[in-house]
């Protein structure tokens, strides 16, 4: 079934669009999964919760999800850094499948209390620009996913500057690298562990901000981004943040296509594949590392 | 001349540009008692997992009893009589002494109760009976290379492979655990060591290869091989040299 | 051994004083209550077969339960079998998914978060192909005619029910008795405790989380296969969805993976909390959940052993303080 090039343009810049929020979602997790070495399952149960965050603060108080970045990131930021410090931190025990579990645990807990809150209707904004189109070539593409795609760059280059410019920066590599040796530096492992932790989250605080105009969201959606973001995670490779960001591209485009061309619902099983036929056959994805 | 039980020809083995053995080729008589050394690094242990089937090798092959095993799975090097132990020791912490001494019992003994009647005799043999309830994790290092040692010899090996049995042992545990190796070979089984505590190695092997970054540089009787002149080298700065002459001094009569 | 028959003494005792429940109560209530307790039981003792046994833990277990209970529907709406033989269909059937699912895994070596979440994605596949396929009745989802009969597996009352459950329960039971006692559970003990220093002992790790995997995946499709025939009606969210791996997961962990009472513990435990939750806050859709998901994270911060766990400290504690 062929389409039409100018559908097929279409629906590979939706694709991009679309992918660079997925890239900044798995961004968050590359950095807590490169720092922590844990598989952050509450990932798409945390988005979900600053989705609501945002909604909230445009239906109560009227507020535009962009100009709520300045909230919204700062609060995602916090709960991830009491999340790590306060429960993650003592569950672990030395076992991974610990972690495993309690992040697991934490993402039923958000799921259902926005479900016991919230009811499970899917719910959405309207804002002056909405339904706003913008002509690229023979496309026309939302405004709210030309901006997300803008921001979400915007925000994953920041990360990379934070990880890589800063003190704080150089005190997150010393501690993914060689924890015992960070330790002996006089670095504060378990602050830096729920700083990372929290600018993870953080990164979701800003997806949610550029997500909402152009999505929706409902106690469900968690679990449709934490596979998405696990997808693009693996087939980066795990812990290359360069892989991060060229995945949620791939997978944001293949999506969209297999979207067009089996559908909406079959065209989310091309992810789940992709995802698997990943950890089959190339477990170190892309551009990360022999695992 | 005995036959050679395990023979390897040629084998070579690289991690990415790291040349971890280099075509190293060598015989082990049936019966034998005898010991791979080396300086750290050398290779030793990924020989090894070569002759076991935990890696498979770039080039070269392994010959058991006869027959061409190269690269073949472990568990099924186990089954026809080829068991190896770990530098690392790796019990089965969650469970006792005699429930870990028994998964290497079952290998030829079907029946349950039977393999933990078996684990009893082979724990008296190491000498774990006292500790045979115990959690494995309770154990002290020592009591876990004992135990390391006790569940390979429970799958009835031809040959068994001792990877550093000694490591980590206070000389009054490695003067307990040498004759517990030399028990264990006097019944028969062949056995090849990696040593670094070359008390042992003078007091037990038959013959000893001496194995540095991967290569095969030389081999012989312990005196022989301790008085080589690239073996020293090899270990030059690592203090060994003059430990090698003090034993030799210490077994010379006065 | 002495504690091998003692254990199976347990068991046999277990499903007496059960299976007295019904004739000493004709209250639906409690009839209702222990069915459903033993169903989670059920549940939480398939997954434990392949995460406390196996250490191989799933995320996606509602895949073989999912299965099970298609197969059952299907089989009787559409091929008009008897609902007796549909259930050793649904059995073999899940058992079968699952041989395929550990078959890729295993086979490609995953293991820990890397299998979990594996798991999960296939039961997100499943779940989003019967969305899509006329054949499960798509999001509609199934339903069978009410015919109550033996022969149709369908009774009038909770108790016909309640029995049937206690016999899959028994089986399971027995099964993981068997784990513990046999060649077989050793080895996938071994594996699960030392994959590299089983195989140097003469393990197939292969084959062994193989077999662990296919019969977890059968007692997990008897339950899917006993929901069908219950509440006489299956959908894709139920039949595949998180809220059944969940639940078979947490009660396992609860009670303390790897025993043979743990998972019976742990379902019982959360079944009670679940109804005191229920007659405390009404039919708050999520509530459950929400307390499920903060006994976990509690559990596992605290009691990583789960309840049975501190059974065992206590027992040993004691043991120790009477040795000589």
């Amino acid at each position: 079934m062929m389409f039409d090039p100018g559908i097929l343009f279409s629906s590979v810049l939706n694709g991009l669009t679309t992918g660079a929020v997925y890239a900044l979602i798995a961004l968050g997790l590359t950095l807590i999964y490169g720092v922590l070495h844990i598989i952050n399952f509450a990932h798409g149960a945390s988005l979900m919760l600053a989705l609501y965050a945002v909604y909230m603060l445009k239906e109560r108080f009227g507020m535009d999800p962009y100009l709520a970045l300045p909230l919204v990131v700062p609060g995602m930021f916090a709960l991830g850094y009491a999340l790590q410090r306060v429960i993650i931190n003592r569950a672990s025990h030395g076992k991974d499948e610990n972690i495993l579990l309690v992040t697991l645990g934490i993402s039923i807990v958000m799921e259902n209390a926005a479900l016991l809150f919230f009811k499970s209707d899917t719910r959405t904004i309207d804002t002056a620009y909405t339904l706003t189109t913008i002509p690229i070539g023979p496309a026309m593409i939302a405004l709210p996913k030309l901006v997300a795609f803008a921001g979400a760059l915007v925000v994953s280059g920041v990360l990379l500057w934070i990880v890589g410019k800063t003190d704080l920066g150089r005190a997150i590599r010393a501690v993914a690298k060689e924890k015992h040796g960070a330790k002996l530096m006089g670095i504060d492992v378990d602050h830096v562990y729920a700083m990372s932790f929290g600018i993870g989250l953080a990164c979701l605080g800003a997806a949610a901000c550029f997500l909402l105009p152009a999505y929706y969201v409902n106690p469900q959606v968690g679990g449709g981004f934490v596979l998405v973001a696990f997808t693009v995670v693996v087939l980066g490779g795990m812990g290359s943040f360069g892989g991060a960001l060229i995945g949620g591209l791939l997978v944001g485009v293949v999506e969209s296509l297999g979207g067009l061309y089996l559908g909406e619902s079959l065209g989310q099983i091309g992810i789940f594949v992709i995802f698997i036929g990943v950890l089959l056959f190339r477990p170190q994805g892309l551009f990360g590392a022999k695992v | 001349m005995t036959r050679a039980l395990l023979t390897i020809n040629g084998l070579s083995k690289s991690f990415g540009g790291l040349k971890a053995v280099q075509h190293v080729s060598l015989s082990v008589p049936q019966g034998s008692l005898t010991a791979l050394i080396g300086p750290n690094g050398a290779g030793k242990t990924t020989l090894f997992a070569l002759m076991s089937g935990f890696l498979k090798p770039d080039s070269g092959s392994v010959h058991f009893d006869g027959v061409d095993i190269t690269g073949r799975a472990p568990h099924i090097n186990a089954v026809h009589g080829m068991t190896r132990t770990f530098q690392i020791v790796q019990p089965f912490a969650s469970q006792t002494v005699r429930e870990n001494i028994a998964v290497g019992a079952h290998l030829h003994i079907k029946n349950r109760q039977a393999a933990l009647l078996a684990a009893e005799r082979i724990a008296a043999q190491v000498g774990l009976l006292k500790q045979i309830d115990q959690p494995a994790g309770e154990l002290t290092v020592a009591g876990r290379k004992r135990l390391e040692l006790a569940r390979a010899l429970a799958t009835q090996p031809r040959l068994l492979l001792l990877d550093e049995v000694l490591a980590g042992l206070n000389p009054q545990e490695i003067a307990e655990m040498i004759p517990v190796v030399r028990g264990i070979a006097d019944s028969g089984i062949t056995v090849l060591m990696i040593e670094h505590v070359m008390q042992a190695v003078m007091n037990l092997a038959a013959h000893v290869w001496v194995l540095a970054q991967g290569q095969l540089i030389a081999q012989g009787s312990p005196s022989e091989v301790t008085h080589n002149e690239k073996v020293v080298e090899a270990y030059l700065g690592h203090g060994t040299a003059a430990r090698l002459r003090a034993a030799e001094l210490a077994r010379t009569p006065a | 051994m002495n504690s091998t028959l003692k254990e199976l003494g347990s068991i046999v005792l277990f499903v007496a004083v059960v299976a007295c429940v019904p004739l000493v109560t004709d209250s639906g209530v409690t009839l209702n209550f222990v069915m459903m307790a033993l169903y989670a039981a059920l549940l939480a003792q398939a997954w434990n077969i392949l995460g406390g046994f196996g250490g191989q833990f799933s995320f996606g277990h509602a895949l073989f339960f999912g299965t099970g209970a298609y197969i059952q529907a299907i089989a009787q709406l559409q091929f008009g079998l008897n609902p007796w033989l549909a259930l050793a269909l649904a059995v073999t059937g899940s058992a079968a998914i699952g041989l395929g699912v550990g078959g890729l895994t295993f086979r490609y070596g995953l293991k820990g978060s890397y299998f979990a979440l594996v798991t999960l994605a296939f039961a997100e596949v499943f779940r989003i192909l019967a969305l899509s396929v006329p054949f499960t009745g798509a999001g509609v989802g199934l339903m069978i005619p009410l015919s109550e009969s033996f022969a149709n597996m369908q009774f009038a009352s909770r108790k016909g029910y309640l029995y049937l459950m206690l016999g899959f329960v028994a089986a399971a039971l027995l099964v993981t008795w068997w784990l513990k006692h046999s060649r077989f559970g050793a080895y996938l003990q071994a594996v699960r405790d030392n994959e590299d220093a089983a195989r140097a002992i003469g393990v197939n790790p292969f084959n062994v989380k193989l077999g662990a995997i296919g019969l977890s995946g059968a007692l997990m499709g008897a339950g899917g296969a006993f929901y069908v025939q219950v509440f006489q009606y299956i959908d894709p969210g139920i039949a595949f969805g998180p809220g059944t791996s969940v639940e078979a997961l947490v009660a396992a962990i609860v009670g303390g993976i790897g025993t043979l009472w743990g998972p019976v513990l742990g379902a019982v435990v959360l079944h009670v909390l679940a109804d005191i939750t229920r007659n405390m806050f009404g039919q708050l859709p999520g509530i459950n959940m929400v307390i499920y998901g903060v006994v976990l994270v509690l559990i596992v911060m605290f009691l990583p052993r789960g309840i049975g766990g501190i059974a065992a400290s206590v027992k040993s504690f004691f043991s120790k303080r009477g040795k000589p």
